[in-house]
């Protein structure tokens, strides 16, 4: 007598301590194997192209942050270039130096999280605990700076909302000399751990290929091996005067493009950052950070696709104008929501423990897919 | 009922009203429903990482809403969500209490005016206990709302009926 078997349909979220957020997974089971993963999404769309409409370009700012709360320094970034670019804004020398160097502070504190909540996802809890402490020095920085610890507001178009503060120089230093070790403390700690290997290498495999296809960009893409970073691609503000290297997936412990790449592939980004703002600190130069600063922002008639390099890949702002104080529309292009979209291709044949693993590693920001 | 707060040298007996037996007890372990929405969530998972420790007071993350006394509505709460926030409130065993942490679980926040999907304010839904203003508050005003909360347990009395 054969056995009656049938397929099993899971739902996964929106509450589960796993799922990064609200995000619905409908799983679906032969056995304990999957067969498809149909995410959900909805869950935080906070209407963010609706309020780009009502109101003026500088006040779109704030809700920039509220997309990628993990790096709202970035989204800041991005959408005042792109505003720039339209009214043709040179700001100082010094903005410039200013925002790279919060960019990749906030770059690393954006990969604390990721990272941290990748080992809790796969049962380290002591890893977040200390990379948590770590976080709180660079929030730190950021309270000096802007008097905000996660949404900030920082950047404005043509300028910034604070000068740096006296200390903020010496205290990015002694971070820099402090967290340095720290990254080999979280290698020993997680990343060479034998149960943290066996449970992210060879999962979630993604060929070079399939990531080309499906869009996927950040750290994602360069751990399935390409090199392809848009502050080297496609360089804007000033990143082509520092020197650091992109690190790709080299499968060390596995296949090329797996978990444990997309992992490590963030850690030693944690280091070139590091590193960007050691050398933006040398070169920093003296000046007035409001002179650029336009009276009114009215763009003329016209539109910009501006793209930057956020912590979860590619983030871009297309912005169109019609030449009133407020933006006719700002669509977003998140990488997280992009990325997303490959969730079904990786965990195919995986066990259903493995969508865990390869969610984490895919690095989303639920504010950031549904915007 | 300071003698429940204290230790004793030996064995011996404490006679303290029931009230304040139960109420020491529930506001000493709020297991909290580990349950984020948006940007909220990350203060609170700041407060309950190191350097603020939410764990001593008691406050112990747990994934299932039958296991936990208290839920802290961290972040904008959607129309698609609001249903089922409710459903998670109401699986949550008796007594229940809950943290409205931020502008957007309090009124809206941000999204007030234009947030066509955004409910303005949790307590549309499900009763809460202490509001937490800030967007996001900083994990010093989480930390005051849950002393907030432990104060207002601490005067339940079971003659009348939890509001």
């Amino acid at each position: 007598m054969a056995l009656k078997t049938e397929e099993l349909v899971l739902n996964m979220g929106p509450q589960h301590p796993s799922t990064h957020g609200v995000l619905r997974l409908e799983v679906q089971l032969e056995g304990e194997l999957v067969t498809k993963v149909t995410p959900h999404l909805g869950y935080l769309h906070r209407c963010f192209e609706k309020h780009a409409e009502a109101m003026t370009y500088p006040q779109v700012i704030p809700y920039t942050d509220r997309m990628d709360y993990l790096a709202s320094m970035y989204n800041n970034f991005g959408y005042v270039i792109g505003v720039e670019k339209m009214l043709g804004i040179q700001v100082p020398e010094r903005v410039e130096y200013i925002r790279i160097i919060m960019g990749e502070l906030q770059r690393i504190a954006s990969h604390m999280v990721a990272l941290g909540t990748y080992g809790l996802d796969i049962g380290a809890f002591t890893p977040f605990l200390y990379l948590f402490r770590d976080r709180e020095k660079i929030l730190t920085l950021f309270e000096i700076t802007c008097g905000a610890r996660l949404l900030y507001n920082y950047m404005w178009v043509g300028g910034l909302s604070h000068d740096l503060h006296p200390d903020f120089e010496r205290l990015t230093r002694e971070f820099i000399s402090y967290f340095r070790p720290n990254i080999d403390e979280l290698n020993n700690l997680l990343t060479y751990n034998k149960i943290f290997v066996e449970r992210t290498a060879n999962i979630g495999v993604l060929p070079k290929e399939t990531a080309i296809n499906y869009g996927i960009t950040g750290p994602n893409l360069r751990a399935s091996g390409l090199k392809y970073d848009l502050r080297r691609n496609d360089p804007y503000s000033i990143y082509d005067r520092f020197d650091f290297e992109i690190p790709v997936g080299e499968g060390l412990v596995g296949t090329v493009g797996d978990c444990w790449d997309r992992f490590y592939v963030r850690v030693l980004e944690m280091e070139q950052s590091l590193k960007i703002v050691e050398q933006a600190l040398n070169q920093l130069p003296e000046g007035d950070i409001n002179e650029a600063l336009p009276k009114r922002v009215k763009p003329p008639k016209g539109s910009i696709y501006q793209r930057v390099e956020n912590p979860k890949g590619e983030l871009g702002y297309f912005i169109i104008s019609d030449g009133t104080v407020n933006p006719f529309r700002v669509k977003v292009r998140a990488p997280s929501f992009v990325n997303l979209a490959i969730l079904n291709e990786l965990s195919k044949g995986h066990l259903v423990a493995d969508i865990i693993a390869i969610l984490g590693s895919l690095d989303i920001v639920l504010g950031e897919i549904d915007r | 009922m300071g003698l429940l707060d204290q230790e004793f040298l030996d064995s011996n007996i404490v006679i303290a009203k029931s009230d304040d037996l139960l109420n020491w007890a529930r506001l000493s372990s709020l297991w909290q429903l580990s349950f984020g929405l948006a940007c909220c969530a990350i203060e609170m998972m700041a407060t309950s990482a190191s350097n603020y420790d939410f764990d001593r007071f008691g406050v112990m993350p747990r994934p299932t809403p039958r296991q936990a006394d208290i839920i802290i509505i961290s972040g904008t709460v959607t129309l698609k969500m609001a249903i089922r926030i409710k459903r998670l409130y109401e699986q949550m065993p008796d007594p229940k209490y809950i943290i409205s942490m931020g502008s957007c679980a309090n009124c809206g926040g941000p999204y007030w005016e234009h947030g066509y999907h955004v409910l303005k304010g949790v307590d549309r839904v499900i009763p809460v206990d202490v509001y937490v203003p800030g967007c996001p508050p900083r994990p010093e005003a989480l930390l005051e709302g849950l002393l907030k909360l432990q104060e207002k347990i601490r005067h339940e009395t079971l003659r009348t009926k939890k509001a």
